[in-house]
């Protein structure tokens, strides 16, 4: 494992067959921030999928050839300011906003904190305010993936329903109306809360892509929802033993296929996804 | 020294939770006159010297690139105050 990889503890076995070993030589940046929590769950999920992680500090400037880039949760500078205003100007974030941009088209998942900051770098429209209730949440949470042609949702089929975590303060996702109404009809609405709405979200939107489909923003958090045992008591399929639910895996191994069998970001316009 | 202050405010259109809560629990403290409350932000920019134009333009370009989020807050006041002893 070379100097830049995380090391992963054997809790289970990483080395157990049945990933396609070419996904090994995916290489997908897992980005930490003062203040990051979740870089290292992030980083085993993308091993679990059998891809490579490579930490990347985000005041760095090199984004050390990388295939796609993780952006994951915590509370990166305190949430001082806003969530995710300030990490949005973080040396990495400038080669990221340029490599996921129109042109460039590398995969970029933000998830939580990592959501907030890629409203804040304008690479995902809308934003993150305080849970309407004004409580911390957290909870399995039951998801629709809504539009199963994104950089990050391949492995899905749309109208699939999911359980991973949720864990935030301020969740609540909103937008202007035309915003709102152009998300809706283009289909980009990626993951939509199912049940009770956690956090007085728009339209229970939980997640959502940019034009080309290639930059995925969530709340919930996949990356905890990957190994058995670690994870949910249930998936969008029902109850499974304890801590076995492992319904975010789909996520990480969407982003590895995908670039191995070369096929492009995907299209959020194309396919659309159902809608609520 | 001089000051520029920068006052953010949630947009209007936008459901404020924490003025919500701040609302519901002034009767606790017997005041009951007040129908609405809504949070926002001020900032304080220090400046040594004197606040030239320039420097308010840019106090002006901060507050609506970085200070505030034109997604969700607007930016209702940029001004200098002096102080009376520095």
């Amino acid at each position: 494992m070379s100097a830049n990889t995380f090391e992963t503890p054997l809790v289970a076995d990483l080395s157990a067959p049945g990933a396609d070993p070419a996904l090994k030589d995916v290489r997908v940046g897992i980005v930490t921030f003062p203040g990051t929590l979740d870089d290292r769950d992030a980083a085993r999920a993308i091993e679990l999928a059998g891809g490579t992680a490579v930490r990347l500090w985000h005041a760095d400037d090199d984004l050390q050839r990388v295939d796609a880039v993780v952006l994951p949760g915590g509370f990166s500078y305190g949430d001082y300011l806003r969530a995710g205003a300030i990490s949005r100007f973080a040396p990495l974030m400038a080669r990221i906003v340029d490599a996921a941009g129109d042109d460039g088209g590398l995969p970029v998942l933000g998830i939580c904190n990592g959501f907030q900051i890629l409203t804040e770098a304008h690479l995902l429209p809308g934003s993150m305010i305080r849970n309407d209730h004004l409580k911390f949440v957290c909870r399995d949470q039951r998801l629709r993936v809504e539009n199963a042609s994104t950089a990050w949702t391949g492995d899905f089929t749309a109208g699939q329903e999911i359980v991973v975590p949720l864990k935030n303060n301020d969740g609540q996702y909103v937008c202007d109306q035309v915003t709102l109404e152009r998300l809706e009809a283009e289909g980009r609405v990626v993951f939509r809360y199912l049940g009770r709405n956690p956090n007085g979200s728009l339209n229970d939107i939980a997640g959502v892509t940019n034009a080309r489909g290639n930059v995925v923003g969530l709340m919930p958090h996949p990356e905890h929802a990957v190994e058995p045992g670690f994870g949910p008591d249930s998936t969008g399929s029902g109850p499974v033993a304890k801590g076995d639910g492992t319904d975010g895996l789909g996520l990480f191994t969407s982003a590895l296929n995908a670039l191995v069998n070369g096929s492009s970001a995907g299209s959020a316009t194309t396919d659309g996804g159902t809608r609520a | 020294m001089a000051r520029i202050v920068v006052d953010v405010m949630p947009k209007p259109e936008i459901l404020d939770p924490q003025g919500k809560a701040i609302v519901r629990a002034l009767p606790h403290q017997g005041v009951t006159v007040f129908s609405g409350v809504r949070q926002g932000k001020r900032f304080e920019l220090e400046v040594d010297g004197e606040v030239t134009d320039e420097i308010l333009a840019t106090a002006r370009e901060a507050a609506e690139t970085m200070l505030s989020n034109p997604v969700i807050e607007d930016v209702v006041n940029v001004s200098v105050i002096d102080d009376v002893e520095a």
